[in-house]
Parts: C-alpha cells; structure tokens; sequence
C-alpha cells in the first residue's frame, strides 16, 4: 500500500461567487439527476421489492408476501451455486486469455509503422459484430455437420458434438466471447500503452534493459490502471454473459450462467419475485468481483483519472 | 460576413422545419395505421409453420367489418409461449388471435389470457371429447380446460415411425406388426442405421420421455388440476422402462453423433445418407411432404419408394404405444378490443377448408373427421398413411395438462438431459423430487 497521504489544505475562505456557482451547478444538474433516478434506481428498487414475493405472472392474484425466503432458497439451491462456479470459470478463463491476446494486440497496434488503419480496424471489427451473429456464427463453426473445426483440428473426430458434453460446450461458448470482446480489452490497453512515456523507455534502453526488462519494469507497472480498468470492465461483463450461451446451448449441458438462470426463473417461468430476488443476488456478486479487483490492483482510482 | 450567417443559419432553420414536419407525417401515418376508414386491423399471431397458407386465410377471413394481419412467431414453442404470454400479461389490446401450441392453453386458460368459446362450437368440442362429435378426440381434449372450450383446434400433429424400408427388411423386422423400441434400436444397430430422435434440451424432447411413459402404461404427474400440488408419478416402474429405452438408444451404435442436440431437423438427412443404410426416426406427419419435395433433387424415386411409415414403436412388448399429440389451437386474447370479430374470424380460421388446405399444402393434418374424409379424398397422400394419423391422434397420449406445465418440461428437461446420462437407476427418482420441489418453489429451475 502506498502511504501517501493528500497534504492538508488549509479551509479555503468561500466567495459568495462561487458559492452561488456552486448552486447554479446544482440546478443545471438537477434533471439529469432526476432521470438517472428515474431510470436506475426506480428499477432496482422496484427489483428489490418484489423480491420479497412468491409472484408468478400467470395466476397475479396469488401474491404472497415471503420476506427473505426468496433468498433462502436461491442461496440453499446447489443450481444457483453450480451455476455460479460455471460463471466464475467464464469468467476467470475469458478475462485471462482475452489479457494476453489483447496485450499482444495493443503492442502490434502500438507499434505498427504500415498500414495502420487497416491493422486497426481489422482487429477491431469482431467487437463491432453484434454478440448473437458471433454465437451463431462460431455455433456454425462447431457443429460437426458444417462446421470447419472439426476438419482443422487434427486431433478431434469429424463427427466429434461439441455441444454433447458440458468441457467441450464450454470452451466452445469462451471461444465465441473471446473472439468477440478481445478487441475491447485491446482498445483499452493500447490506451494504456500510449500513456508510458517514451523517455522512460529510452532511458531503460540506453541503461541497457532487454526488452523482456523494459516489458516487464517499465511499461507494464506504468500500464498498471489501464490494466486494471480493462480488466475490471471485462470481469463485469464476463460475469454477465448471457448471449452466447442463449444461442449456442440454450443452457443445455450444465452451461447455464446465472444471468441465464435469472432470464429464466423471470422471462420463461414468471417468476417475478424470484427472478428479482436473484437478478439482486447477481447484483451484489457483481459488486464483489469489482471490489475484489480493485483491492487485487491496488490502484486508486481517483489517481487512474488523473484527478489526485 | 453576416448576411452569409444569416443565410445559413435560415437555410439550417428551413432544414430543421422540413424534418419536423416528415416527423410530424410519420406520427400521423402510424396513427392512423389501423386503417383507412377506421376499419380496425385484428393481430393473428402465428408460429412459422404453414405461413402462406395463413396470410392466405388471412386474407380470405377479412371482412367489411375487419382487417386480418398475419404477425410472425419465434420458431421454438417456449419461445412462442414467452412471447404471447408477455403480451397479454400486460393485457395487450392488440393480441386479437394466436396460434397456440396445445401444451399452453391450461396455463393460458387458467391466467384468464384466453376468451372463452361459446355456443354450439363449444357444444361440438365437448361431444368430441366424449366421443361424438366431428372433431378428434385427442385434438379435442387440447383446448378443453376446467369443462370448459379455451380454443379451437386447428391442425393436429402427431408422431409415426418412419424408416427405410429396406434396413427393416435386412433387420428380418416384420413392420406390419407393432414394434418396439428395442426392437427398433437393435435393428438399427445391427444393420449399420440409425435412430432418429428429439433429444435436444426443449420441448420435444418432454415429447418423446411422455412418450415413452405413457407407452408403459405410466405417466409424468396426475391430479394436474390441483395445479402445484399435482402428484408426480415419474418415480415409477413406467419411468424406469423409458429411462431404459433412452440410455439403451444412447449406448447404441444406432444413435446418431448429434442425439445431444438432434430436433425435428437434424435427423431429416439421417434417411437417405450418402453411404450407410438410413435410419428409424420418431418424427411429425410433415416428414411425408418434406421428402415428397426433395424428389428428383436430393432423393430419387426410387428412394422415396423406400420410406415407410408404421405406428410409433411401443415400450414395452405387448401394451399399445400411445402417439405423441401435437398441433395448433386458435385462442382468442381476452384483451381484445374486438372479441367478437376476433372469434369470428377466429371460427373462419379454422375452418374445414383452411384444414384441408394446410393438409395439402403444408404437411400440416386436420383436427376434424370431416376434413381428414377430404385429405383422403384429394389422393395426394397414401391412404393407409392418413389412416395412421388419424388413429395416432385418436389413441395418442398428451402431454400433462397443466396450469404449471412449464415448470413441469422444464423440470424434466433439466434432469433427463443430456440422453446419455439417463441412468433407469436415479433419473426417474431424481426427477421426481426435483419436479416435487420446483412445483413447491423449493427449487429453482
């Protein structure tokens, strides 16, 4: 941890000038403020209360009121724990191997000194294909029936299903999100990567630093809150996946996330309040992986925005 | 320089007037879409089967009075049920008529979702339950709910055995008799085919394991109209005896590499291979009119001669199978603005010709005697074809009738599948306390 404190500032003598700034800065932000509420906060709330309901859509007149159990019998629920170790690993997986390809990617992007544009773009363009078209498009890819990866790899029977067992379902689906979201993760660090200084790693060169030391003590400890920022938007979203799984498996396999148990207990069952109850759940671990990330960087986020 | 602003800046203000004004047009026009002369428009949702023939109905079912709209459908039944059963949980105005899988219409019936079918129609389907009325009886019971008529039925579906004739002839299998699933596996098996199956995680799959069940002489819940606290039966000998037919076709040589994922597609190329002998399939009666299609391009004459039809295989020697029952009932939103357009047309719809035509056309069987007499009539199928499907509807067994129906094939698809890790052992017993649970919301889903 680092020790430094902000130095204290004597209490600055408030001007009635920028007071009334102040206010007027208030006002104009009021609106806005209004709606954020309106569109976030009335929906979490009104989650959050219907969670405590045994409410189906299709008999409305049944509702009881249950309290907590909602909660009970998700946390109590060996499904909603195995689906939350499925997420975990979708997670853990993607984000790890989407660091390293998008690392790579940054550097070649970085660095390209021909055709820039065209580099960049081409390897930006998955992020820019919609989710579902990549899910059917690599569940294309698999199928044993036309598919071409079954061909290609040297090691797997042509009539080989993927999508027969809950292994091989599962590398299937990280292989769609990876190919997807890499370029994400690369935008991000090549981001990152134009903010060392050039003259840092001059100086490491002329010190006579190998390129693996320049890699390794000099851009990526200065990279560290980009890192931390990709990796953290990426964990969130991993964390949520939904879409792959909706078209590739349709949850078939014991591939099901728990953003996929949520849709559904609330959209295929009717099961408003435990739908909400979960969809909270979902909520709060999503908070913890980002808390957890955070403390893992130990950066200061007020510093990664060059605001300290 | 600042007549040149001025010009711009009246050219920007003539721009934004002239956008405003298309925006106002736009609003207008979608205002009044529903017609020109206020002539309402009703909503007919439909599931993408047969398509042509309904904007055809569409069309032919319009009148002075009222405008008929064919709106399309997702493809799977539970997205089908997702998707309407939004709507008019939100008692939407414009859901007018829908196609509604036969497995629906309790839970529809029950939220109160669907108007109610009066007069002699009503009269018509009752009697047919009971055994004398024009419509089939297995068609019949689909949209009865509580004694009472929720839907009409439309077409009904079942399921035969199709195979090649000529691997059944190599098996020495005599086919003119009811045969068995282990039978028909072996067969298969010895003779270098396959089985053709539904065994994919959704729906159809809950198609083949009541199959299967009620083959045996069991069933999956009883007492459905206590709703949540139905008894489940799955537990039971019969439950073994259709565990044991899953796990004998996925430990089979005769099951096909995608009998994890396989639907009513997948095993449609399976019959006449490049190379190997065809294939056993379970499948709907459109199979007949697909290959019919494929004649002179994919298939031969020759080969299409070759495919045989028998009745769907039995569980158990000696105990009749009871056929799969599938189609489509016409329901009418309760939230309509124009009930009684709405079941006017819907009584049109349904109609004995629009029955034949989708017969004919799309592969698609009737739910009356009176039209399956005209599809026998027309000769374009084989007679002892039609006769099979009229049979097979008749004695068929439904899926559990059931306001919670959706809990109940979902809690048997999260438990049988994947097929190849059905065990006769724990499954059915698996099953049947997980679905006691999900039934009591002590599980999730």
């Amino acid at each position: 941890m680092s020790t430094v404190t902000a130095p204290v500032k004597p209490k600055a003598v408030v001007s009635d000038r920028s007071r009334a700034e102040t206010r007027l800065g208030q006002k104009l932000v009021a609106p806005a403020i209004v709606l954020m509420l309106l569109v976030t906060a009335f929906p979490m709330l009104r989650a959050l209360y219907l969670s405590t309901f045994d409410y189906a859509l299709t008999a409305p007149d049944e509702r009881d009121f249950v309290g907590v159990r909602n909660y009970l019998t998700a946390l109590t629920d060996p499904l909603f724990w195995q689906t939350t170790g499925i997420t975990v690993l979708y997670m853990v997986v993607t984000v790890a191997i989407e660091l390293v390809i998008g690392f790579a990617f940054a550097l070649v992007m970085h660095r390209v000194v021909f055709a820039r544009g065209v580099i960049r773009t081409s390897i930006l363009i998955p992020y820019g294909i919609i989710t579902v078209v990549s899910g059917f498009a690599w569940q294309f890819a698999f199928s044993f029936q036309n598919g071409f990866v079954n061909g290609w790899l040297p090691f797997v029977a042509d009539d080989f299903n993927w999508f027969g067992q809950t292994g091989s379902a599962v590398a299937a689906i990280m292989v769609s999100e990876i190919w997807k979201t890499t370029p994400f993760m690369s935008l991000l660090l090549l981001a990152g990567l134009a903010q060392v200084s050039e003259d840092m790693i001059e100086a490491a060169k002329v010190d006579g630093a190998t390129w693996t030391q320049r890699l390794t003590k000099v851009i990526l400890p200065n990279m560290r809150a980009a890192i931390m920022v990709a990796v953290l938007f990426r964990a969130l979203d991993a964390y949520r996946i939904f879409d792959n799984i909706f078209v590739m498996t349709a949850g078939a396999q014991k591939t099901e996330s728990i953003s996929f148990l949520t849709y559904r207990q609330t959209i295929e069952q009717f099961q408003l309040g435990m739908g909400s109850a979960l969809s909270v759940l979902l909520f709060l671990s999503v908070l913890v992986v980002a808390f957890a990330i955070v403390k893992l960087f130990r950066v200061d986020l007020a510093q990664a925005r060059q605001e300290a | 320089m600042r007549s040149t602003n001025g010009l711009a800046g009246r050219r920007v203000r003539r721009r934004r007037r002239a956008v405003l004004a298309a925006l106002a047009a736009l609003a207008a026009g979608s205002l009044s879409a529903c017609g020109e002369s206020g002539k309402p428009v009703l909503n007919w949702y439909v599931n993408p089967d047969g398509v042509d023939t309904f904007e055809k109905y569409a069309k032919q079912c319009s009148t002075g009075d009222y405008d008929i709209e064919v709106q399309l459908l997702p493809n799977g039944a539970t997205d089908q049920r997702t998707q309407l059963a939004r709507r008019l949980a939100a008692e939407d105005s414009s859901t007018d008529l829908m196609n509604l899988d036969p497995v629906f219409v309790a839970e529809f019936a029950n939220a109160g979702w669907l108007q109610q079918v009066e007069g002699d129609l009503a009269d018509t389907i009752t009697g047919s339950v009971q055994g004398d009325g024009d419509y089939l009886k297995g068609a019949a019971e689909t949209v009865t709910w509580d004694d009472k008529v929720y839907a009409i039925p439309l077409w009904a579906n079942t399921q035969v055995l199709w195979y090649r004739k000529s691997l059944a002839q190599a098996a020495g299998l005599d086919m003119t008799k009811p045969v068995t699933w282990d039978q028909v596996i072996q067969a298969a098996a010895d003779n270098g085919g396959t089985v053709g199956v539904q065994a994919n995680k959704y729906e159809a799959y809950v198609v083949w394991i009541n199959a299967l069940v009620q083959g045996a002489g069991g069933d999956i819940v009883s007492d459905t109209e206590a709703g949540r606290d139905a008894k489940v039966d799955i537990d039971s000998e019969a439950g073994r005896k259709a565990a044991e037919v899953i796990k004998e076709l996925a430990d089979s040589k005769a099951a096909q590499p995608d009998l994890t994922v396989s639907n009513e597609g997948t095993s449609l190329g399976q019959m006449f291979p490049a190379d190997g002998a065809g294939e056993f399939m379970v499948n709907w009666t459109f199979v007949y009119k697909n290959y019919e299609g494929l004649v002179g391009g994919d298939i031969t004459e020759q080969q299409f001669a070759d495919l045989g039809w028998a009745r769907y295989p039995a569980t158990v020697a000696g105990e009749t199978s009871k056929p799969p029952i599938g189609g489509i009932d016409i329901g009418v939103g309760a939230y309509s603005d124009h009930p009684d357009f709405a079941m006017e047309a819907a009584r049109c719809i349904t109609s004995e010709q629009a029955q034949v035509d989708l017969a004919l056309d799309n592969g698609l069987m009737p739910s009356t005697n009176a039209a399956y007499d005209k599809v026998v009539a027309s000769g374009d199928y084989p007679a002892d074809l039609i006769e099979l499907f009229r049979t097979s509807v008749d004695e068929g067994g439904p899926r559990p009738k059931s306001a919670f129906y959706a809990m109940i094939s979902g809690a048997l698809q999260a438990k049988w599948h994947s097929p190849t890790s059905v065990d006769p052992g724990s499954t059915p017993k698996d099953s049947a306390t997980y679905l006691e649970d999900v039934l009591e919301g002590k599980s999730l889903l």
